[in-house]
């Protein structure tokens, strides 16, 4: 028997870096009853801001011209090990059985331990409740069932236009993301921090090799290029 | 975990299918209601151009509805207040209609031509067309001007269908893709669902582009190209494939223009037109026969090569033979042009032999049985799956249109169009080559009173008598569309349109009704001019342009310089039909069309623009929109929507049509149309069969049903154009040897012996050459990111927190060799003006090109922001370095800063320098814009939605 290891897949390959998924996310879980509202400060003023489960960062490697964008959306990755629980002193942080990472909202006192103690910056602490909040993997979706049942996925799966990202129990090596995983050789995140992160990141493909067309050096002259193109026998 | 959350709560909840307004892609979206307030917006799953999926825009739909930025109440300019100084004082919309009506009568009943009617970002081009038709003004267009008509334009004057609207890449099939020059924005939903299926599908995806973000991102390989030469590289890609005999001979013959026959007489009357038979058709070499023959038949084998004489005894010579001596010249070879365009030459050699193996050894073979429109059965379809599709980079500069056509010709010598893995059209494309609607231009029906025009405002000019011109040759358009200045201007050319109207060039109007276009801000070249005409008076104290009258159902920048402001409603308010005679959502394998309705009930005293122009229609009489005895035909929009039709059967939406909804595509009017439509979740979809699917040019299965649609006139060979004799007609014209009319003014006939090259040319953007480019050392373009559209995305306050500044982009070396780093405060000057604004250095972009993010910069107070919003205290525009106008040089006539074939805003040719600031915060300062009357939208602090 295997333990559920409920969590994300995100291919590096074919993200775009377009924020459909934070703000899906902003929008499922802005009016859920699980952890919203995410509050935004200043929302038509000098320096606008906000709560945010997933952000994406964007990072260039190598020199121009051999660079190569990466975009990274990055939340919580629902750790195996996770200190962001291990340090909350009033028990609001808390691992389920399917391993998602929760905050209860109830419980949480806003003291920052957790935030601090969490590696990816996945924790934003919520200033107008002064509790903590985080991805819930859609909680409320997943096992929805007043949700069409192709609906129960978090919202950022829901709304990726490249597919990019995956949804599934990465602790069941026959599911379709530990397969993905295994497949394109999945990572997690600074896995030598020890906490285990669950969700995997795809590394970009390797382009594709195309040979080139077969043909005879073009001759040195445009005359001669000229006289090499003679009329075929083709029928309209 | 709590019981089931928002979304499930039963009997509250409803759910509702509509169409986002958020761009030009119109996705499906799934809209979740709870207590009648919106709870989730999502994709819908089953819609042919989304396929579930959303952009960030589409999710934000929700801060959208909820911007502080709504226009409440009709407003009318404070009596006794100067333009743009933003007092306004709210009036009903009975007053509102019975000014505006009484004001447009008059214009009507006197010299029509004096309404100029452009809008901006809309999606319903075929009423606001139709309306300025039966106004009789051929003053409208929409933003095409200054967005995609080189895109257009050059499609369907060489392949029939054209990137950006009329045409897909073929994801499941392609296995070679290359994008050329597409920003951020274009297209969202459909490019990124289709370069997911690229990559997994082992695809190679090249980018050509001078910036490395977004889609570009991704590419396998990346072609820092500099702006303005894509087509420089696009002919050194046809040299080698030319100079390596790598084409596909058999394409070319039967479906391009290649083995038509050109007249060779220099200088005299007729040179490098087709030679033709009496009854008009094109003449090739038979080769089987020996003789002269017709290109349109069948059974001959025309020589592709060669030089001919005429029955006449004029020398010809195919359009083949020109192109081989024109592009295997050096002078075309990779390295001739790879210090120009700034990609190797070895590096464009490698893309042409690849491109060409993918098409030429990879070739796919599908078992479909089709018949051409020659009555002859095929057993297969074939596919060379190179694909390409390409927008903002190509089409924003002054040859925008000739390196467009480059990229068609790439595909045509490549065979690589409308088969398995290419770029295919979407219907109801492809058309006749160019399509056989002609714009209005006679004069006199121009000028009659109370009278509709005979033709549509806008068209494809085929020759210059087709040119909206008087007898002088003066232009009979205010934006000088169809002029001698810009003779293909196939989507108007709202970018000339203010600065025209205020120099009384070519004459003055009175009213200037603008929808949703931000010409105040971010839509013009030259903003703060801009401002400075729409307050300009003439000597007797009369405003230059007298009556401006603007639609938006947001707060914008133009807003403040209308003397009348009519509210529109969201996209969640109102009814909507996204139609196949606008453009079309259509996907290469489906025809498509779909609506949207209220889901929202309105909150504030707005009406749609659709119900503001029926009403309008009706009150001032237009034909189309009163019975015989006079009374209105319709009640209002939905109304019209369902009973128009435009032919026997053919009206605004495709679906369910017929008294019973079982005619799809034609059919009569279907009472119950709005209901169909609502429960197939708002869309309507008709698949092609197999047989319809490739080779429409002359796919007989296909065209049978596009004639039956009313998509095309009647079944025939849509022969690929590789040299256009349009062209050549104008440039003749240009030469003075047209039999016909020619211009008499120096500078056009400059331009049309130049620029008007039929086979497809590059030369350099017309900026550029008339500044010293040393002094400018950069090329300076925008994008819109991912998560915003134009410019009303600020306004939301969940995509503003993603970003609310931008900043100038440069190349980390180049920088480094100006002595100037990240955040620091920078000057950048053009030879128009200059802006200041802060610097972030990257290595993702070309080393002699800046960028920044488009519209995000804002006048303090608009968007319904706060008066020091960063957006106003930090991002800036880069519009204010373009100039509406090209450089003068001695002697010479003001000369619009466009495309000189199709005026296309060439807003991508801007050059600059850039020079450290020692102060900081963004310049120009704009004084801020007030609150409008009966504002009272909350502004919180902290919002805590849900």
């Amino acid at each position: 028997m295997t333990t559920k290891k409920l969590g994300l897949v995100i291919d590096l390959d074919t993200c775009v870096g377009c924020h459909a998924c934070a703000v899906a996310c902003k929008e499922w879980n802005g009016a859920s009853a699980l952890s919203g509202p995410l509050s935004d400060y200043e929302p038509y003023g000098k320096e606008p801001s906000g709560v945010w489960f997933n952000r994406i960062r964007h990072y260039e490697t190598g020199t121009y011209p051999q660079n190569k964008t990466i975009n990274v959306p990055m939340s919580c990755m629902h750790c195996e090990d996770a200190d962001c629980v291990t340090v909350c002193p009033t028990g609001a942080s808390y691992k389920r059985e399917d391993g998602i990472v929760l905050v209860d909202q109830d419980k949480c006192m806003g003291c920052n331990l957790c935030a601090w103690a969490c590696p990816y910056g996945a924790r934003e602490l919520d200033e107008s409740s002064g509790t903590m909040k985080k991805c819930t993997l859609c909680a409320d979706r997943i096992e929805n069932e007043l949700l069409p049942p192709e609906d129960r996925q978090p919202a950022c799966v829901l709304a990726c236009p490249t597919h990019a990202r995956h949804f599934g129990d990465l602790g069941d090596p026959e599911s379709g993301v530990s397969k993905l995983v295994a497949e394109r050789e999945g990572f997690g995140m600074l896995p030598e921090l020890g906490y285990k992160p669950v969700n995997r990141y795809l590394s970009p493909r390797s382009a594709p090799q195309v040979p080139l067309a077969r043909s005879a050096a073009p001759a040195p002259s445009l005359s001669e290029r000229i006289a090499g193109w003679v009329n075929k026998l083709v029928e309209r | 975990m709590p019981p089931a959350a928002a979304a499930g709560k039963a009997g509250t909840t409803r759910i509702e299918h509509t169409t986002c307004y958020m761009c030009a892609c119109r996705c499906g979206i799934k809209v979740t209601l709870e207590d009648g307030a919106l709870r989730f917006i999502q994709g819908t799953a089953s819609h042919p151009v989304n396929q579930g999926v959303l952009c960030a825009k589409g999710s934000a739909g929700i801060m959208k509805q909820h911007s502080a930025a709504k226009l409440r109440q009709p407003l009318k300019r404070k009596p006794g207040t100067e333009r743009g100084a933003g007092e306004f004082v709210p009036i009903s919309w009975d007053e509102a209609l019975d000014t505006l009506t009484a004001r447009l009568a008059n214009i009507r009943s006197t010299d029509p031509k004096k309404l100029a009617f452009f809008t901006g970002r809309d999606q319903m081009q075929a009423l606001t067309g139709l309306w300025a038709q039966q106004f009789g003004t051929p003053n409208w267009a929409a933003h095409g001007g200054f967005c995609s008509v080189n895109m257009a334009a050059a499609g369907l004057y060489s392949i029939g269908y054209s990137f950006w609207e009329f045409g897909a890449p073929d994801w499941d099939r392609a296995k070679y893709f290359v994008l050329w020059g597409v920003a951020e924005d274009h297209a969202s939903n459909p490019i990124k669902i289709g370069l997911d299926k690229l990559k997994r599908n082992g695809a190679k995806f090249v980018s050509v582009n001078p910036v490395r973000t977004g889609y570009s991102a991704i590419a396998d390989e990346w072609l820092p190209v500099r702006p303005g030469t894509d087509g420089l590289l696009a002919l050194a890609i046809v040299h080698v494939l030319l100079s390596r005999r790598l084409v596909d001979e058999e394409f070319l013959i039967r479906y391009t223009n290649a083995p038509w026959l050109v007249v060779q007489s220099p200088g005299k009357k007729g040179d490098g037109l087709f030679v033709r038979d009496a009854a008009g058709a094109p003449l090739v070499y038979d080769q089987k026969a020996g003789a002269l023959a017709s290109g349109m038949d069948i059974g001959t084998a025309p020589a592709l090569f060669g030089e001919y004489e005429t029955p006449d005894g004029r020398r010809a010579k195919t359009v083949m033979s020109l192109a081989v001596e024109r592009y295997m010249d050096e002078r075309y070879s990779p390295a001739a042009v790879a210090a120009q365009c700034g990609v190797d030459a070895a590096t464009i050699e490698r893309i042409a032999l690849e491109m060409a193996h993918v098409a030429f050894q990879e070739t796919i073979e599908l078992p479909i049985e089709w018949t051409d429109v020659y009555g002859r059965k095929h057993d297969k379809v074939i596919g060379r799956p190179v694909a390409m599709y390409a927008m903002r980079g190509i089409s924003a500069h002054s040859n925008g249109f000739q390196t467009c056509r480059a990229l068609h010709l790439i595909q045509m010598l490549l065979g690589a169009l409308e088969g398995p893995g290419n770029f295919r059209a979407r219907a109801p494309f492809p058309k006749p080559i160019p399509p056989a609607i002609l714009p209005e231009n006679d004069a006199a029906v121009m000028n009659a009173p109370d009278t509709p025009l005979g033709r549509p405002p806008l068209g494809f000019p085929a020759r210059p008598e087709d040119l909206a011109i008087d007898k002088e040759g003066r232009p009979l358009r205010i934006d000088k569309a169809y002029s001698w200045e810009s003779p293909i201007a196939a989507h108007g050319a709202m970018h000339n349109v203010i600065a025209n109207a205020v120099a009384g060039d070519p004459y003055k109007i009175d009213t200037l009704m603008l929808y949703m276009a931000n010409m105040a801000w971010n839509s013009s070249m030259n903003t703060a001019g801009t401002q400075d005409m729409l307050r300009a008076k003439d000597k007797s104290g009369e405003y230059k342009i007298p009556f401006i009258v603007v639609s938006d159902a947001f707060h914008s920048e133009t807003v403040n310089f209308a003397d009348l402001v009519l509210p529109d409603t969201t996209y969640l308010e109102r009814h909507d039909a996204i139609s196949l005679l606008d453009r079309p959502i259509s996907e290469p394998d489906a025809v498509a069309d779909s609506i949207r309705h209220p889901i929202l009930p309105l909150d504030r005293d707005v009406r749609p623009w659709q119900e503001v122009l029926i009403e309008l229609a009706s009150r001032l009489r237009f034909p189309a929109f009163v019975a015989t005895d006079g009374k209105r035909k319709f009640s209002g929009y939905p109304d019209f929507i369902v009973n128009y039709e435009r032919a026997p059967g053919v009206g605004f939406l495709a679906g369910w049509r017929g008294a019973d909804g079982n005619s799809p595509l034609r059919g009569a009017p279907n009472p119950k149309q709005w209901d169909a439509y609502i429960a197939n979740k708002s869309f309507f979809a008709h698949h092609w069969k197999d047989n319809q699917k490739y080779m429409r040019f002359v796919n007989r299965d296909y065209q049978e049903a596009a004639v039956a649609a009313a998509f095309i006139g009647k079944v025939e060979p849509i022969v690929m154009q590789i040299y256009s004799e349009p062209l050549q007609k104008f440039r003749l014209a240009g030469q003075g040897l047209y039999e016909g009319p020619c211009p008499s003014e120096a500078e056009d006939k400059q331009r049309l012996a130049d620029f008007f090259d039929p086979l497809p040319d590059w030369y350099l953007p017309l900026e550029t050459s008339r500044i010293e480019t040393d002094a400018y050392p950069f090329s300076a373009i925008t994008q819109r990111p991912m998560m915003m559209y134009h410019s009303w995305d600020s306004q939301n306050a969940w995509l503003r927190q993603i970003l609310a500044q931008n900043f100038l982009y440069m190349n980390t070396r180049s920088a480094a060799r100006l002595g100037l780093a990240d955040f620091d405060w920078v000057w950048v000057e053009s030879h128009a003006g200059k802006v200041r604004c802060q610097l972030k250095t990257m290595e993702g972009v070309e080393e002699s090109t800046v960028w920044t993010w488009n519209a995000i910069g804002k006048q303090a107070g608009a968007w319904g922001l706060d008066k020091d919003a960063t957006e106003a205290t930090h991002g800036f525009l880069l519009n204010h370095l373009i100039s509406e106008s090209l450089p003068k040089t001695a002697g010479e006539r003001r000369l619009t800063n466009s495309d000189p074939i199709t005026g296309q805003a060439a807003w991508f040719d801007v050059r600059v320098k850039v020079t450290k600031s020692a102060e900081a915060g963004a310049w120009p300062v704009f004084a801020p814009i007030a609150r409008l009357p009966g504002d009272d939208a909350p502004r919180p602090e902290v919002i805590r939605w849900g």
